[in-house]
Protein backbone atom coordinates (compact mmCIF):
# COMPACT_ATOMS: atom_id res chain seq x y z
CA UNK A 1 0.00 0.00 0.00
CA UNK A 2 2.96 2.49 0.36
CA UNK A 3 3.67 2.05 -3.25
CA UNK A 4 0.32 3.26 -4.37
CA UNK A 5 1.20 7.16 -5.68
CA UNK A 6 -2.44 7.09 -7.79
CA UNK A 7 -4.59 9.42 -5.21
CA UNK A 8 -2.17 10.60 -3.13
CA UNK A 9 -1.62 14.64 -2.20
CA UNK A 10 1.95 16.16 -2.25
CA UNK A 11 1.87 19.40 -0.54
CA UNK A 12 3.01 22.27 -1.92
CA UNK A 13 2.71 26.03 -3.56
CA UNK A 14 3.32 25.70 -7.54
CA UNK A 15 0.37 27.36 -9.85
CA UNK A 16 -0.96 24.03 -10.30
CA UNK A 17 -1.99 24.13 -6.36
CA UNK A 18 -3.10 27.16 -6.77
CA UNK A 19 -5.86 26.39 -9.49
CA UNK A 20 -9.10 26.23 -8.01
CA UNK A 21 -10.21 22.77 -7.49
CA UNK A 22 -12.97 23.19 -9.83
CA UNK A 23 -11.08 24.26 -12.59
CA UNK A 24 -8.76 21.43 -12.07
CA UNK A 25 -11.26 18.85 -11.85
CA UNK A 26 -13.54 20.28 -14.83
CA UNK A 27 -10.40 20.59 -16.67
CA UNK A 28 -8.60 17.17 -16.08
CA UNK A 29 -12.18 15.74 -17.21
CA UNK A 30 -12.43 18.49 -20.29
CA UNK A 31 -8.68 17.30 -21.04
CA UNK A 32 -9.69 13.78 -21.39
CA UNK A 33 -12.32 14.47 -24.30
CA UNK A 34 -9.95 16.63 -26.08
CA UNK A 35 -7.76 13.49 -26.18
CA UNK A 36 -10.31 11.59 -27.80
CA UNK A 37 -11.27 14.09 -29.91
CA UNK A 38 -7.58 13.85 -30.94
CA UNK A 39 -6.78 11.74 -33.83
CA UNK A 40 -3.15 11.93 -35.19
CA UNK A 41 0.25 12.32 -34.10
CA UNK A 42 0.07 16.35 -34.78
CA UNK A 43 -2.72 16.46 -32.21
CA UNK A 44 -1.04 14.15 -29.60
CA UNK A 45 2.18 15.88 -29.62
CA UNK A 46 0.44 19.24 -29.23
CA UNK A 47 -1.21 17.70 -26.08
CA UNK A 48 1.61 15.88 -24.96
CA UNK A 49 3.46 19.25 -24.75
CA UNK A 50 0.47 20.67 -23.16
CA UNK A 51 0.69 18.23 -20.21
CA UNK A 52 4.36 18.36 -19.49
CA UNK A 53 4.22 22.31 -19.05
CA UNK A 54 1.42 21.19 -17.03
CA UNK A 55 3.87 18.63 -14.86
CA UNK A 56 6.71 21.24 -15.14
CA UNK A 57 4.56 23.75 -13.30
CA UNK A 58 3.57 21.85 -10.52
CA UNK A 59 7.16 21.61 -9.66
CA UNK A 60 6.52 17.94 -8.77
CA UNK A 61 9.52 15.43 -10.83
CA UNK A 62 8.05 14.08 -13.66
CA UNK A 63 9.45 10.64 -11.86
CA UNK A 64 6.84 10.78 -9.75
CA UNK A 65 4.42 10.37 -12.66
CA UNK A 66 6.15 7.52 -14.34
CA UNK A 67 5.65 5.68 -11.01
CA UNK A 68 2.29 5.79 -10.99
CA UNK A 69 2.21 4.10 -14.11
CA UNK A 70 3.63 1.12 -12.76
CA UNK A 71 0.38 -0.83 -11.36
CA UNK A 72 -1.38 -0.23 -14.83
CA UNK A 73 1.70 -1.31 -16.94
CA UNK A 74 0.39 -4.61 -17.91
CA UNK A 75 -3.00 -2.95 -18.45
CA UNK A 76 -1.95 -0.66 -20.81
CA UNK A 77 0.51 -3.56 -22.56
CA UNK A 78 -2.18 -5.61 -22.73
CA UNK A 79 -4.12 -3.56 -24.73
CA UNK A 80 -1.56 -2.11 -26.65
CA UNK A 81 -1.08 -5.38 -28.09
CA UNK A 82 -4.14 -6.72 -28.56
CA UNK A 83 -4.34 -3.09 -30.94
CA UNK A 84 -0.85 -3.80 -32.64
CA UNK A 85 -1.54 -7.62 -33.64
CA UNK A 86 -5.43 -7.70 -34.35
CA UNK A 87 -6.25 -4.86 -36.72
CA UNK A 88 -5.77 -5.09 -40.34
CA UNK A 89 -5.65 -2.16 -42.67
CA UNK A 90 -3.00 -0.26 -44.53
CA UNK A 91 0.31 -1.82 -45.59
CA UNK A 92 0.46 -4.72 -43.72
CA UNK A 93 3.90 -5.64 -42.68
CA UNK A 94 3.71 -8.98 -41.23
CA UNK A 95 1.34 -11.31 -41.26
CA UNK A 96 0.78 -15.46 -39.48
CA UNK A 97 -2.62 -16.52 -39.23
CA UNK A 98 -4.85 -14.29 -37.61
CA UNK A 99 -2.13 -11.78 -36.38
CA UNK A 100 -0.54 -9.36 -38.60
CA UNK A 101 0.97 -6.10 -38.11
CA UNK A 102 -0.20 -3.39 -40.19
CA UNK A 103 0.20 0.05 -40.61
CA UNK A 104 -2.90 0.72 -38.95
CA UNK A 105 -2.10 -1.23 -36.25
CA UNK A 106 0.85 0.32 -35.58
CA UNK A 107 -0.79 3.85 -35.65
CA UNK A 108 -3.56 2.29 -33.12
CA UNK A 109 -1.41 0.90 -30.83
CA UNK A 110 0.48 4.28 -30.78
CA UNK A 111 -2.21 6.17 -30.10
CA UNK A 112 -3.82 4.03 -27.46
CA UNK A 113 -0.58 4.00 -25.67
CA UNK A 114 -0.42 7.70 -25.53
CA UNK A 115 -3.93 8.04 -24.75
CA UNK A 116 -3.91 5.72 -21.53
CA UNK A 117 -0.60 7.31 -20.27
CA UNK A 118 -1.93 11.26 -20.48
CA UNK A 119 -5.22 10.21 -18.73
CA UNK A 120 -3.14 8.48 -16.09
CA UNK A 121 -0.74 11.59 -15.82
CA UNK A 122 -3.67 14.05 -15.80
CA UNK A 123 -5.47 12.51 -13.26
CA UNK A 124 -2.25 11.79 -11.12
CA UNK A 125 -1.37 15.69 -11.66
CA UNK A 126 -5.31 16.06 -10.18
CA UNK A 127 -4.77 14.33 -7.03
CA UNK A 128 -1.11 15.25 -6.27
CA UNK A 129 -1.99 18.55 -6.52
CA UNK A 130 -5.62 18.65 -4.65
CA UNK A 131 -6.09 18.58 -1.44
CA UNK A 132 -9.33 15.64 -1.03
CA UNK A 133 -11.13 17.73 0.88
CA UNK A 134 -11.32 20.45 -2.39
CA UNK A 135 -12.03 18.34 -4.67
CA UNK A 136 -14.98 17.63 -2.82
CA UNK A 137 -16.04 21.24 -2.65
CA UNK A 138 -15.18 21.13 -6.39
CA UNK A 139 -18.00 18.00 -6.82
CA UNK A 140 -20.17 19.44 -4.79
CA UNK A 141 -20.33 22.70 -6.71
CA UNK A 142 -20.35 20.77 -10.16
CA UNK A 143 -23.26 18.81 -8.72
CA UNK A 144 -25.15 21.63 -7.96
CA UNK A 145 -27.80 22.27 -10.83
CA UNK A 146 -28.49 19.06 -10.15
CA UNK A 147 -30.30 19.85 -6.95
CA UNK A 148 -33.33 21.00 -8.92
CA UNK A 149 -34.05 17.68 -9.95
CA UNK A 150 -34.29 16.28 -6.46
CA UNK A 151 -30.99 14.53 -6.29
CA UNK A 152 -29.73 15.00 -2.63
CA UNK A 153 -26.19 16.94 -3.80
CA UNK A 154 -25.32 18.22 -0.16
CA UNK A 155 -25.71 14.22 1.47
CA UNK A 156 -23.14 13.02 -1.22
CA UNK A 157 -20.80 15.32 -0.76
CA UNK A 158 -20.69 15.12 2.54
CA UNK A 159 -20.49 11.54 2.33
CA UNK A 160 -17.56 11.60 0.17
CA UNK A 161 -15.77 14.17 2.31
CA UNK A 162 -16.69 11.56 4.83
CA UNK A 163 -15.33 8.99 2.84
CA UNK A 164 -11.92 10.69 2.26
CA UNK A 165 -11.72 11.63 5.34
CA UNK A 166 -11.33 8.23 6.93
CA UNK A 167 -9.74 6.42 4.10
CA UNK A 168 -6.14 6.91 5.74
CA UNK A 169 -7.63 6.40 9.65
CA UNK A 170 -9.02 3.16 8.28
CA UNK A 171 -5.62 2.05 6.25
CA UNK A 172 -4.07 2.63 10.02
CA UNK A 173 -6.34 0.51 11.11
CA UNK A 174 -5.88 -2.42 8.69
CA UNK A 175 -1.94 -2.21 9.08
CA UNK A 176 -2.92 -2.12 13.00
CA UNK A 177 -5.39 -5.27 12.74
CA UNK A 178 -2.91 -7.02 10.32
CA UNK A 179 -0.07 -6.56 12.93
CA UNK A 180 -2.25 -7.88 15.88
CA UNK A 181 -3.39 -11.29 13.84
CA UNK A 182 0.26 -12.14 12.45
CA UNK A 183 1.57 -11.56 15.77
CA UNK A 184 -1.34 -14.51 17.12
CA UNK A 185 0.29 -16.15 13.89
CA UNK A 186 -1.94 -15.27 10.48
CA UNK A 187 0.09 -15.35 7.81
CA UNK A 188 -1.33 -13.18 5.17
CA UNK A 189 -0.78 -14.03 1.36
CA UNK A 190 0.74 -17.27 2.09
CA UNK A 191 -0.76 -20.76 0.96
CA UNK A 192 -3.13 -21.40 -1.74
CA UNK A 193 -6.15 -19.78 -2.79
CA UNK A 194 -8.71 -21.45 -0.16
CA UNK A 195 -6.45 -20.53 2.82
CA UNK A 196 -5.43 -16.93 1.35
CA UNK A 197 -9.09 -16.27 1.38
CA UNK A 198 -9.95 -17.18 5.05
CA UNK A 199 -6.57 -15.40 5.91
CA UNK A 200 -8.89 -12.45 5.20
CA UNK A 201 -11.72 -13.20 7.75
CA UNK A 202 -9.80 -11.74 10.90
CA UNK A 203 -8.94 -9.18 9.52
CA UNK A 204 -12.22 -8.07 7.91
CA UNK A 205 -14.36 -8.64 10.31
CA UNK A 206 -12.80 -6.18 13.52
CA UNK A 207 -12.48 -4.11 10.00
CA UNK A 208 -16.33 -4.15 9.92
CA UNK A 209 -17.14 -4.12 13.57
CA UNK A 210 -15.22 -0.86 13.79
CA UNK A 211 -16.75 0.75 10.93
CA UNK A 212 -20.08 0.37 12.54
CA UNK A 213 -18.80 1.75 15.99
CA UNK A 214 -17.20 4.69 14.23
CA UNK A 215 -20.06 5.54 12.30
CA UNK A 216 -22.42 5.36 15.27
CA UNK A 217 -19.67 8.01 17.40
CA UNK A 218 -19.36 9.80 14.18
CA UNK A 219 -23.35 10.13 14.14
CA UNK A 220 -23.89 11.01 17.67
CA UNK A 221 -20.89 13.70 17.85
CA UNK A 222 -22.23 15.10 14.67
CA UNK A 223 -26.01 15.07 16.27
CA UNK A 224 -24.48 16.55 19.27
CA UNK A 225 -22.81 19.63 17.85
CA UNK A 226 -26.33 20.28 15.76
CA UNK A 227 -25.88 19.34 12.41
CA UNK A 228 -29.82 18.85 10.93
CA UNK A 229 -28.89 18.09 7.11
CA UNK A 230 -27.87 20.22 4.40
CA UNK A 231 -30.78 22.59 4.61
CA UNK A 232 -29.60 26.69 5.85
CA UNK A 233 -26.06 25.25 6.12
CA UNK A 234 -23.21 28.13 5.47
CA UNK A 235 -19.61 27.12 4.18
CA UNK A 236 -16.48 27.60 6.26
CA UNK A 237 -14.33 27.04 3.27
CA UNK A 238 -15.24 29.28 0.52
CA UNK A 239 -13.76 28.29 -3.15
CA UNK A 240 -12.37 31.66 -4.73
CA UNK A 241 -11.80 32.24 -8.33
CA UNK A 242 -9.03 33.94 -9.13
CA UNK A 243 -7.13 35.22 -12.63
CA UNK A 244 -4.67 32.76 -12.80
CA UNK A 245 -7.98 30.22 -12.90
CA UNK A 246 -9.56 32.43 -15.59
CA UNK A 247 -6.28 32.13 -17.34
CA UNK A 248 -6.12 28.29 -17.15
CA UNK A 249 -10.07 28.47 -18.55
CA UNK A 250 -8.45 30.55 -21.66
CA UNK A 251 -5.49 27.87 -21.97
CA UNK A 252 -7.91 25.64 -22.65
CA UNK A 253 -9.66 27.67 -25.09
CA UNK A 254 -6.75 27.59 -27.14
CA UNK A 255 -5.78 23.87 -26.29
CA UNK A 256 -9.17 23.12 -27.92
CA UNK A 257 -8.66 25.42 -31.41
CA UNK A 258 -5.52 23.73 -31.24
CA UNK A 259 -6.26 20.36 -31.01
CA UNK A 260 -9.04 21.04 -33.44
CA UNK A 261 -6.86 22.98 -36.01
CA UNK A 262 -4.48 20.20 -35.92
CA UNK A 263 -6.82 16.54 -36.38
CA UNK A 264 -6.94 14.92 -39.67
CA UNK B 1 15.00 -15.49 26.10
CA UNK B 2 17.24 -12.63 25.29
CA UNK B 3 16.20 -9.64 22.64
CA UNK B 4 19.05 -7.84 21.23
CA UNK B 5 19.23 -5.02 18.87
CA UNK B 6 22.87 -3.76 16.98
CA UNK B 7 22.75 -0.80 14.82
CA UNK B 8 19.30 -0.69 13.86
CA UNK B 9 17.88 1.76 11.80
CA UNK B 10 14.44 1.57 9.48
CA UNK B 11 13.17 3.62 7.55
CA UNK B 12 9.21 3.68 6.59
CA UNK B 13 8.27 3.70 2.89
CA UNK B 14 12.23 3.57 1.41
CA UNK B 15 12.76 5.14 -1.79
CA UNK B 16 9.43 7.35 -2.29
CA UNK B 17 9.33 10.94 -0.86
CA UNK B 18 7.03 9.93 2.01
CA UNK B 19 10.50 8.47 3.02
CA UNK B 20 10.71 9.00 7.67
CA UNK B 21 13.15 7.71 9.33
CA UNK B 22 11.99 6.29 12.73
CA UNK B 23 15.27 4.52 14.01
CA UNK B 24 18.54 5.01 13.55
CA UNK B 25 21.78 3.18 15.03
CA UNK B 26 19.59 2.05 17.80
CA UNK B 27 21.39 -0.78 20.20
CA UNK B 28 19.36 -2.49 23.10
CA UNK B 29 19.08 -5.45 25.03
CA UNK B 30 15.95 -6.69 26.59
CA UNK B 31 17.18 -9.62 29.04
CA UNK B 32 15.51 -12.89 29.76
CA UNK B 33 13.63 -12.76 32.61
CA UNK B 34 13.45 -9.18 33.45
CA UNK B 35 10.91 -6.94 33.58
CA UNK B 36 11.85 -4.21 31.41
CA UNK B 37 9.93 -0.86 30.63
CA UNK B 38 10.23 1.05 27.76
CA UNK B 39 9.15 4.59 27.83
CA UNK B 40 9.52 8.16 25.55
CA UNK B 41 7.29 10.59 24.40
CA UNK B 42 5.36 10.38 21.41
CA UNK B 43 7.27 10.12 18.04
CA UNK B 44 10.38 8.32 19.85
CA UNK B 45 10.38 4.99 18.03
CA UNK B 46 8.54 2.68 20.56
CA UNK B 47 6.30 1.55 17.76
CA UNK B 48 8.56 0.32 15.95
CA UNK B 49 10.73 -1.16 18.07
CA UNK B 50 8.05 -3.11 19.41
CA UNK B 51 6.75 -4.36 16.02
CA UNK B 52 11.02 -5.46 15.33
CA UNK B 53 10.67 -7.84 18.59
CA UNK B 54 8.95 -10.00 16.73
CA UNK B 55 9.64 -9.85 13.34
CA UNK B 56 6.65 -7.64 12.00
CA UNK B 57 8.67 -5.61 11.10
CA UNK B 58 12.77 -6.33 9.64
CA UNK B 59 15.29 -3.21 9.99
CA UNK B 60 16.23 -2.04 7.20
CA UNK B 61 19.66 -1.40 8.77
CA UNK B 62 21.72 -3.42 11.23
CA UNK B 63 20.62 -6.52 13.15
CA UNK B 64 17.93 -7.90 15.65
CA UNK B 65 18.62 -11.16 17.38
CA UNK B 66 15.60 -12.81 18.62
CA UNK B 67 16.48 -15.84 20.63
CA UNK B 68 19.32 -17.43 18.64
CA UNK B 69 17.31 -16.27 15.14
CA UNK B 70 18.95 -13.54 13.77
CA UNK B 71 17.05 -11.13 11.77
CA UNK B 72 18.19 -8.85 9.01
CA UNK B 73 16.93 -6.58 6.21
CA UNK B 74 17.30 -9.89 4.04
CA UNK B 75 15.82 -12.01 6.12
CA UNK B 76 13.00 -14.45 4.47
CA UNK B 77 9.05 -14.44 6.15
CA UNK B 78 9.45 -18.79 5.78
CA UNK B 79 9.70 -19.70 9.60
CA UNK B 80 8.97 -15.97 11.57
CA UNK B 81 6.29 -18.06 12.90
CA UNK B 82 7.48 -19.66 15.74
CA UNK B 83 9.10 -15.99 16.63
CA UNK B 84 6.07 -15.20 16.84
CA UNK B 85 4.52 -18.00 19.21
CA UNK B 86 7.74 -17.49 21.57
CA UNK B 87 6.91 -13.16 21.42
CA UNK B 88 3.83 -12.36 22.26
CA UNK B 89 2.59 -8.75 21.63
CA UNK B 90 -0.70 -7.30 22.97
CA UNK B 91 -1.43 -4.58 20.88
CA UNK B 92 -3.21 -1.04 21.84
CA UNK B 93 -6.54 -1.55 22.20
CA UNK B 94 -6.25 -5.45 21.68
CA UNK B 95 -9.86 -5.39 21.82
CA UNK B 96 -10.35 -4.33 18.15
CA UNK B 97 -8.45 -7.60 17.20
CA UNK B 98 -11.51 -9.63 18.39
CA UNK B 99 -13.46 -11.55 15.46
CA UNK B 100 -14.84 -14.96 16.23
CA UNK B 101 -18.16 -15.79 17.12
CA UNK B 102 -17.36 -17.02 20.26
CA UNK B 103 -14.71 -16.08 23.33
CA UNK B 104 -13.34 -19.92 23.37
CA UNK B 105 -13.08 -19.51 19.91
CA UNK B 106 -11.04 -16.32 19.86
CA UNK B 107 -8.84 -17.25 22.27
CA UNK B 108 -8.11 -20.53 20.81
CA UNK B 109 -7.38 -18.81 17.51
CA UNK B 110 -3.73 -18.30 18.28
CA UNK B 111 -2.39 -21.16 20.23
CA UNK B 112 -4.46 -23.20 16.54
CA UNK B 113 -2.49 -20.94 14.70
CA UNK B 114 0.75 -22.15 16.08
CA UNK B 115 -0.30 -26.02 15.23
CA UNK B 116 -2.15 -26.62 19.09
CA UNK B 117 -5.10 -29.38 18.70
CA UNK B 118 -8.30 -28.07 19.33
CA UNK B 119 -9.12 -30.08 22.58
CA UNK B 120 -5.49 -28.12 23.99
CA UNK B 121 -6.51 -25.05 22.91
CA UNK B 122 -10.08 -25.12 24.94
CA UNK B 123 -7.75 -26.53 27.63
CA UNK B 124 -5.85 -23.56 28.03
CA UNK B 125 -8.63 -21.09 27.17
CA UNK B 126 -10.31 -22.74 30.18
CA UNK B 127 -6.77 -22.42 32.47
CA UNK B 128 -7.07 -18.60 30.90
CA UNK B 129 -10.26 -17.48 31.94
CA UNK B 130 -9.24 -17.00 35.60
CA UNK B 131 -5.92 -15.41 35.00
CA UNK B 132 -7.46 -12.27 33.26
CA UNK B 133 -10.37 -12.21 36.00
CA UNK B 134 -13.25 -13.92 34.02
CA UNK B 135 -15.32 -16.60 34.72
CA UNK B 136 -15.82 -19.53 32.80
CA UNK B 137 -19.30 -18.75 31.77
CA UNK B 138 -18.06 -16.20 29.68
CA UNK B 139 -16.37 -18.75 26.86
CA UNK B 140 -19.62 -19.41 25.19
CA UNK B 141 -20.31 -15.59 24.82
CA UNK B 142 -19.86 -13.78 21.72
CA UNK B 143 -16.92 -11.12 21.67
CA UNK B 144 -18.50 -8.47 20.67
CA UNK B 145 -21.51 -8.22 23.57
CA UNK B 146 -18.91 -7.73 26.46
CA UNK B 147 -17.90 -4.33 27.74
CA UNK B 148 -14.81 -2.70 26.44
CA UNK B 149 -12.71 -3.95 29.82
CA UNK B 150 -13.81 -7.47 29.18
CA UNK B 151 -13.54 -7.18 25.41
CA UNK B 152 -9.48 -6.53 26.65
CA UNK B 153 -9.14 -9.35 29.13
CA UNK B 154 -10.35 -11.64 26.33
CA UNK B 155 -8.07 -9.90 24.03
CA UNK B 156 -5.31 -10.71 26.21
CA UNK B 157 -6.22 -13.73 27.11
CA UNK B 158 -5.95 -15.18 23.70
CA UNK B 159 -2.38 -13.64 23.32
CA UNK B 160 -1.35 -15.38 26.23
CA UNK B 161 -3.16 -18.63 25.58
CA UNK B 162 0.25 -18.97 22.84
CA UNK B 163 2.10 -19.18 25.88
CA UNK B 164 4.75 -17.04 24.61
CA UNK B 165 8.27 -16.80 26.84
CA UNK B 166 8.65 -12.65 26.04
CA UNK B 167 5.23 -10.84 26.65
CA UNK B 168 5.03 -7.39 25.29
CA UNK B 169 2.91 -5.44 26.53
CA UNK B 170 1.85 -1.35 24.52
CA UNK B 171 -0.06 0.44 26.95
CA UNK B 172 -2.15 -2.52 27.95
CA UNK B 173 -4.51 -0.31 30.53
CA UNK B 174 -5.29 2.77 28.34
CA UNK B 175 -8.71 3.55 28.61
CA UNK B 176 -9.68 1.18 31.72
CA UNK B 177 -11.02 2.56 35.33
CA UNK B 178 -8.44 2.59 38.30
CA UNK B 179 -9.61 -1.25 39.85
CA UNK B 180 -9.11 -2.42 36.09
CA UNK B 181 -5.82 -0.99 35.89
CA UNK B 182 -4.67 -2.52 38.98
CA UNK B 183 -5.92 -5.67 38.58
CA UNK B 184 -4.43 -6.01 34.61
CA UNK B 185 -0.86 -5.04 36.15
CA UNK B 186 -0.89 -7.17 38.93
CA UNK B 187 -1.74 -9.95 36.87
CA UNK B 188 1.27 -9.18 34.84
CA UNK B 189 3.65 -8.73 37.81
CA UNK B 190 2.25 -12.32 38.58
CA UNK B 191 3.01 -13.62 35.36
CA UNK B 192 6.45 -12.47 35.65
CA UNK B 193 6.72 -13.56 39.14
CA UNK B 194 5.59 -16.90 39.03
CA UNK B 195 6.42 -18.20 35.90
CA UNK B 196 9.60 -16.10 35.28
CA UNK B 197 8.06 -14.25 32.31
CA UNK B 198 10.14 -11.83 30.19
CA UNK B 199 7.82 -8.75 30.19
CA UNK B 200 8.47 -5.48 27.90
CA UNK B 201 6.18 -2.96 29.23
CA UNK B 202 5.59 0.17 26.63
CA UNK B 203 3.75 3.24 28.86
CA UNK B 204 4.03 6.16 29.70
CA UNK B 205 2.79 6.36 32.84
CA UNK B 206 5.78 6.16 35.06
CA UNK B 207 3.96 4.48 38.01
CA UNK B 208 4.02 1.78 36.98
CA UNK B 209 7.85 1.86 35.27
CA UNK B 210 8.67 2.29 38.82
CA UNK B 211 6.35 -0.21 40.46
CA UNK B 212 6.90 -2.93 38.46
CA UNK B 213 10.01 -2.43 36.05
CA UNK B 214 13.85 -3.65 37.27
CA UNK B 215 15.02 -2.46 34.05
CA UNK B 216 14.03 0.79 31.86
CA UNK B 217 14.49 2.12 28.64
CA UNK B 218 14.39 5.37 27.68
CA UNK B 219 14.06 6.36 23.58
CA UNK B 220 14.45 9.77 21.95
CA UNK B 221 14.52 10.42 18.71
CA UNK B 222 14.49 7.03 17.67
CA UNK B 223 17.65 5.99 19.40
CA UNK B 224 17.75 4.59 22.94
CA UNK B 225 19.58 7.12 24.88
CA UNK B 226 19.25 5.61 28.52
CA UNK B 227 19.40 1.73 29.87
CA UNK B 228 19.58 1.18 33.54
CA UNK B 229 17.39 0.40 37.07
CA UNK B 230 14.37 3.06 37.06
CA UNK B 231 15.73 3.70 40.96
CA UNK B 232 18.86 5.19 38.89
CA UNK B 233 17.88 6.57 36.09
CA UNK B 234 14.77 8.69 37.83
CA UNK B 235 17.40 10.35 40.04
CA UNK B 236 18.26 13.04 37.19
CA UNK B 237 14.33 14.35 37.35
CA UNK B 238 15.44 17.38 35.50
CA UNK B 239 16.92 15.69 32.66
CA UNK B 240 13.72 13.41 32.26
CA UNK B 241 11.47 16.92 32.39
CA UNK B 242 13.61 17.87 29.17
CA UNK B 243 12.46 14.82 27.48
CA UNK B 244 9.03 15.72 27.91
CA UNK B 245 8.81 12.53 30.27
CA UNK B 246 6.94 12.36 33.10
CA UNK B 247 8.27 11.32 37.10
CA UNK B 248 6.71 8.60 39.37
CA UNK B 249 4.48 10.69 41.80
CA UNK B 250 6.43 9.55 44.90
CA UNK B 251 9.66 11.56 43.14
CA UNK B 252 7.94 14.30 42.37
CA UNK B 253 6.63 14.42 46.02
CA UNK B 254 10.05 13.84 47.22
CA UNK B 255 11.21 16.46 44.82
CA UNK B 256 8.72 18.77 46.37
CA UNK B 257 8.71 18.21 49.79
CA UNK B 258 13.11 18.57 49.31
CA UNK B 259 12.66 21.98 47.70
CA UNK B 260 10.14 23.21 50.93
CA UNK B 261 11.88 21.59 54.34
CA UNK B 262 15.35 21.36 52.79
CA UNK B 263 15.02 17.86 53.94
CA UNK B 264 16.64 14.89 51.05
CA UNK B 265 15.61 11.40 51.73
CA UNK B 266 18.46 8.70 52.11
CA UNK B 267 17.02 6.57 49.05
CA UNK B 268 15.01 8.02 46.06
CA UNK B 269 11.10 6.81 46.96
CA UNK B 270 9.93 4.70 43.84
CA UNK B 271 6.50 3.80 45.14
CA UNK B 272 4.12 5.08 47.87
CA UNK B 273 5.33 2.10 50.26
CA UNK B 274 8.91 3.63 49.98
CA UNK B 275 7.65 6.98 50.04
CA UNK B 276 6.45 5.87 53.66
CA UNK B 277 9.34 4.10 55.04
CA UNK B 278 11.66 7.68 53.89
CA UNK B 279 9.15 9.67 55.33
CA UNK B 280 8.84 7.88 58.90
CA UNK B 281 12.78 7.75 58.67
CA UNK B 282 13.09 11.29 58.58
CA UNK B 283 10.70 11.71 61.15
CA UNK B 284 12.12 9.49 63.34
CA UNK B 285 15.35 11.17 62.45
CA UNK B 286 14.20 14.51 63.57
CA UNK B 287 13.01 13.29 67.21
CA UNK B 288 16.20 12.02 67.49
CA UNK B 289 17.22 15.71 67.77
Amino acid sequence: MDKLILGRYIPGDSIVHQLDPRVKLLGSIYFIFLLFFANNWQSYLFLAVFILVAIKLSKISLGFFLRGLKPLLWLIIFTVSLQLLFSRGGEIYFSFGPIAISQFGLINAALIFCRFVFIIFMSTLLTLTTIPLELTDAIEFILSPFKYVKLPVHEIALMISIALRFVPTLMDETTKIMNAQRARGVEFGEGNLFQQMKSIIPLLIPLFVSSFNRAEELATAMEARGYRGGEGRTKYRVLNWEVTDTMAVIVFAFVTVGVILLRG
Amino acid sequence: MDITFEKVGYIYQKGTPFQNRALHEMDLAIKDGHYTALVGHTGSGKSTVLQHLNALMKPTEGTVTIGDRVITGTTENKGLKEIRKKVGIVFQFPEAQLFEETVEKDICFGPMNFGVTEEDAQAIAKKMMPLVGLDESFLSRSPFELSGGQMRRVAIAGVLAMEPEVLVLDEPTAGLDPKGRREMMQMFYQLHQEQGMTIVLVTHNMDDVAEYADEMIILEGGTVVKQGKPEALFLDVEWLKKLQLDVPTSVAFAELFTKRTGKSFAKMPLNEQQLVTELVALLEEGEGH
